[in-house]
Formats: C-alpha cells, sequence, structure tokens
C-alpha cells in the first residue's frame, strides 16, 4: 500500500455529498445547543452503535405549537448537524408539522423519496426548510450513518410523545 | 511477555504472512485494503478456511454419538482441537479446557454456574473501570440474583492500571477479581500475576478476560496464576461462534452444569439425573464443530510461524503508529500505558470517531469507531467515543502511513 496514493487520491464525490457545508458548518457551530428554558418535554436519544446522545427539550404550547426547541449532546457531524438544522426548522411549527418533517426527514435520508417528493407531502412554508434539510440525504450512500441523521428526529418524536428515552435500534 | 517471545529473531517477513491471509488481496472502495480493526475480529488464513471446509466437505458427521466412520473421524478431529488449545495456553488437562460459543458465552459461563452457587449478598468482585461489557454485564446480573456488589479499579490517566490500585480495593469480602488481561481500548497489559497473588491472598478467585491477552502475549494459564482463563476464538484468526473457557478441574468439578441437553449427561431417567464429566459437563447440545476444529487449524497456524518475532513486529508496528500519529495536530493518543500491546486508541479535535471511521473507509482503511463495548471507560476518559487502530501479525509500516495520509485527508474535509 502505497501512501503517497491515498495522500494524492481525489476525494470521492459522496463524501463529498455528504460533507456538504451546510452540514459542517452546522456541526461545527450547531444552533440552538442548549436547555429550552421552561421546557414542557424532554427526551433523551441514544445510538447504541456509536454511544451518541443527544437529548431534545421543547415548549409545547397549550395549542400545539413548538415555542422553543434546542438540544444538547455529543455526536458525530451528521448527528449534529442535523439536531442543529431540525431546532431551525421547527421553531414555532406545530407538533403536527414536526412530524410530517420526521417523515419527510426519514424518507430523504433512506433514499425513499428525494426533496422534490418530499416537499409535496408538508406545508408549503416548510419548502425553504426542505432544501436545507436535503442534505442530510448524503447519508444514503453510507447506510451505517443513516441512524446518526435521523436520531435527534427520533428523540424529538418521543419528546412531542410524552416518552423520555428512544433508541435508534428499535 | 515471556523469555521466549522477546528473543525475537528480526526481520519478520510480513509479506509471506499476508499471502496467507486471501482477503488482504482485496480492494475496498477501489484502493487496496488496509484492515486495522483485527482487535474487533482478525482476517483469517487459508489453513482456517481449508480446514473448515474440509470438516464439512469431506469428514461432517455428529460428533460423541455415530458408531460410524465418519462420526468418529468428526469426533477426532474435534477432540484433537481441544488437544491442540490446551498444548497452546498448557493447561493441565483436557478436562478444563471448555468449547463455548465465545468469550462472552464463556463469562455468563462463570457467572450463571460459579458465580449462582458460590456468591452470596456482601460478597464482593472486582472489575476495572476498562472493562469490556461482556466482562461487566454478567456479573451485574449476578448481583442483581444474589446480591453481591461489583467494586471497580480505576484507570490512571495513561491507561494505567498498576498493582497498587488492586490493592486498594481487593479486600476481604473479595471473592472473584474479573479483569481483562489485555485492555481492548487502551492495549494497557495488566500485571496479572501480581492480581493473582493479592486476589489468592483474600481466598479470592481471578478470571481473565484473554480475548486480547491470547492475540498478543504469550498465555501459559498456569503461569498466570489464574483461576479461570477466557478467550474467543475469531480474534485469534480462527472463526466466529467459538471460544473457550479454561478453569481449573476443581473449580469445575464443583460447579453446576450451565444448559442441560445432550452429551452432557451420565444417565437420565425422569427421577434423577447425572452429569458427565468436564469438558462435557459444559458441553450441551451439539456443539459447533467445524468451528471448534478451525480454531484448532488456526493454533497450527500460529505455531507454525515465529511467534516471537510477529510479537516484536506488532511491537513496532504500534511504535511507529504512536510517533506517527502523535505528530498529527490536534490528535491525542488515548492509552500509553508502558508496555502496551499493539491496540492504539485516539481522539482529534473537531473530527468526531464516526465521521473518521466512514472518511477514512474511502481510502480503504478500516478502523473502529465508537465506546467500544466499553461505555464506562468511556466516561472516565471523558470522552464519548474514540478511533482505535488495532495491529495484528499481517499489518505493515506502509499501512500506519495510509492511516496517517487517511487521517489528514479527513482533517481537510472536516476542518
Amino acid at each position: 500500500v502505497s501512501a503517497s496514493a491515498i495522500q494524492t487520491a481525489p476525494l470521492t464525490d459522496d463524501l463529498r455529498t455528504l460533507y456538504q457545508d451546510i452540514i459542517l458548518d452546522h456541526g461545527k457551530s450547531p444552533r440552538n445547543l442548549r436547555v429550552v428554558e421552561h421546557h414542557t418535554c424532554k427526551a433523551q436519544g441514544n445510538n447504541p452503535m456509536c454511544g451518541d446522545r443527544v437529548t431534545v427539550t421543547a415548549r409545547v404550547s397549550d395549542t400545539g405549537v413548538l415555542e422553543d426547541l434546542a438540544f444538547e449532546g455529543k455526536g458525530c457531524a451528521i448527528s449534529i448537524a442535523s439536531a442543529s438544522m431540525m431546532s431551525e426548522a421547527l421553531a414555532g411549527q406545530s407538533a403536527a408539522t414536526a412530524k410530517q418533517l420526521f417523515d419527510a426527514v426519514h424518507d430523504l435520508c433512506t433514499g425513499k423519496a428525494d426533496a422534490d417528493k418530499v416537499k409535496t407531502a408538508v406545508p408549503a412554508t416548510l419548502g425553504d426548510s426542505i432544501d436545507k434539510l436535503a442534505a442530510l440525504s448524503g447519508v444514503r450512500q453510507f447506510p451505517v450513518r443513516v441512524k446518526c441523521a435521523t436520531l435527534p428526529w427520533h428523540a424529538l418524536m418521543s419528546c412531542l410523545d410524552g416518552k423520555t428515552q428512544t433508541t435508534t435500534e428499535k | 511477555m515471556n523469555k521466549a517471545m522477546t528473543a525475537a529473531q528480526l526481520p519478520f517477513d510480513v509479506a509471506k504472512i499476508r499471502a496467507d491471509f486471501p482477503i488482504l488481496a482485496r480492494e475496498v472502495h477501489g484502493k487496496p485494503l488496509v484492515y486495522l480493526d483485527s482487535a474487533a475480529s482478525a482476517q483469517k488464513p487459508k489453513l482456517v478456511l481449508d480446514t473448515i471446509a474440509r470438516a464439512y466437505g469431506h469428514d461432517y458427521a455428529n460428533v460423541h454419538r455415530g458408531a460410524y466412520y465418519l462420526s468418529e473421524t468428526s469426533t477426532a478431529a474435534y477432540e484433537a482441537a481441544r488437544e491442540k488449545i490446551r498444548a497452546f495456553i498448557n493447561a493441565g488437562s483436557l478436562k478444563e479446557v471448555i468449547f463455548t460459543k465465545g468469550a462472552t458465552e464463556a463469562i455468563n459461563l462463570v457467572a450463571a454456574t460459579w458465580g449462582r452457587t458460590f456468591l452470596k449478598a456482601g460478597d464482593e468482585i472486582v472489575l476495572t473501570a476498562a472493562e469490556h461489557h461482556s466482562n461487566i454485564v454478567p456479573w451485574q446480573l449476578l448481583r442483581d440474583a444474589v446480591g453481591c456488589e461489583l467494586k471497580i479499579v480505576p484507570v490512571a490517566p495513561d491507561g494505567s492500571i498498576g498493582i497498587e490500585a488492586f490493592a486498594n480495593v481487593i479486600g476481604p469480602k473479595t471473592k472473584l477479581v474479573a479483569v481483562a488481561h489485555v485492555s481492548n481500548v487502551l492495549g494497557t497489559v495488566l500485571p496479572v500475576q501480581a492480581i493473582a497473588e493479592l486476589a489468592h491472598g483474600v481466598g479470592a478467585k481471578l478470571l481473565l478476560d484473554g480475548c486480547q491477552g491470547i492475540v498478543h502475549e504469550h498465555v501459559d494459564v498456569r503461569a498466570l496464576g489464574c483461576d479461570f482463563y477466557v478467550f474467543s476464538g475469531h480474534k485469534l484468526y480462527g472463526p466466529t461462534g467459538i471460544g473457550i473457557l479454561w478453569a481449573r478441574a476443581e473449580l469445575l468439578e464443583a460447579m453446576p452444569p450451565y444448559q442441560g441437553g445432550g452429551d452432557m449427561i451420565d444417565t437420565v431417567t425422569f427421577a434423577k439425573t447425572t452429569w458427565a464429566p468436564p469438558p462435557a459437563k459444559f458441553e450441551a447440545g451439539t456443539p459447533p464443530i467445524a468451528e471448534a476444529i478451525g480454531l484448532g487449524a488456526a493454533v497450527d497456524y500460529l505455531n507454525s510461524i515465529d511467534r516471537a518475532a510477529a510479537s516484536a513486529h506488532e511491537h513496532a508496528l504500534l511504535r511507529y503508529a504512536m510517533s506517527s500519529l502523535s505528530q498529527i495536530p490536534g490528535l491525542r493518543l488515548i492509552g500509553t500505558a508502558p508496555g502496551k500491546a499493539a491496540v492504539q486508541s485516539f481522539v482529534m479535535d473537531g473530527a468526531h470517531p464516526h465521521d473518521l471511521a466512514t472518511i477514512l473507509d474511502r481510502s480503504g482503511v478500516c478502523v473502529r469507531a465508537g465506546h467500544h463495548c466499553a461505555q464506562p471507560l468511556m466516561d472516565v476518559l471523558g470522552v464519548s467515543a474514540t478511533t482505535r487502530a488495532s495491529f495484528a501479525i499481517y499489518n505493515t509500516m506502509a499501512e500506519v502511513d495510509a492511516l496517517v495520509a487517511a487521517l489528514r485527508k479527513a482533517q481537510e474535509v472536516l476542518l
């Protein structure tokens, strides 16, 4: 094996697709990395394979609006970026919309649907969010990393369902 | 390391070794395979692959049953494998060598039989903070069943686990010390003979998790002074689904059976069943026949090479890796205890191990990323995960260079 051959090898396109600028930006400088004050729900997501943990807190109004949403935890660039983008996309949205977006992200990450298709399944106001979240679909080429991208979303669903724990293994 | 292993005759012909492992010739993502995850599971030499194929393709029948030629040859090969392993670890008797499906089952066997029979509320089991989950959870199950307690020996910041630390934790209530011979995350080699003296001094038994120890150290179970020694076949260049429990004969005689079934009985009536003597007492049901024979072939393979030179080669790889990795900005080695085995964990600023492993994989470099089934140790180290490169007899200095080059590439992507 020649080390120099590896040094000069160009990055493969699928690595570029996985680590897009928006992912690296949110991974390095996550938004809403905190605990929501006066949160009404809280849940931890665990990925038993890698040990990553993310705790989501949210304040949901009486009318079912996500007034504030934040997360804490340690994880890879993909899971942290996903959590960060999730917190931006869903602030001010309804819990019902959060569920729709969960399904959309799940489809994007598993390759079940592309951005244009999932846009038809969510309110039009979320179009810009879908365009950003579509960056997560780079995990399609890396099956073991799909769980990294979906971990915070599973934690959010548990949070809104009133559960305190979730795992990517279920 | 004993004298036989320090008298290495260099140079070690690694190219010749590599030619014995067919998988090493393949590519991954269009790059030559650089396999640095042997601590998770080692690759297999052709001798093992051919032996398994022959066991199924030429000699196969169930063991210990049929009064016909094939069953006799199959039984002979199965029992010959037991003898090969006995000699490899210098056990005093074949009765002391139990085939299990792996180290995990071997530890669970000891916990469920010896533990439930001889431990009671108030007794203490001593572990280290660096144990693999397989040497933690079975003891927690035992604790919950009989009310004993777990005491944890701390790990020093460099990954050392010195005998003084054990002296502070082992006491009159200690009934069992259960520790890794070599840490799978840190590579630390534990002072097992001194631990055995301390344990026996208070009347406790010593169980060694030898999954890494059997691979990197010369193992003479009688010289080590332990009471139980367990390991998995697949980390020792053998098949999955097979492992070994070695225990002193008097312990095996006193322990009740683990599972009931065929092969482990003497006589069966509905009123009373009597057990076969060890090892059959602990091998209920049809065993993993081809896997046991395959593990015997792995031992044959290791006996056919200069293990002292192989050990020196592994240590040279480790020294080179530690020195090369240290030159990468932002990289911190985890586990730098003196005399450690060829397993190196590390963390890198701004680059999570999972991201590193994905990017390295695209360069053909296989490393382990995560908690290495040692979450309590991750908590002690203050990290959620590490990246680990582990070295085997077939790795090369050029592969260390490939690792370092791939890590620098990862920094370009992530930082």
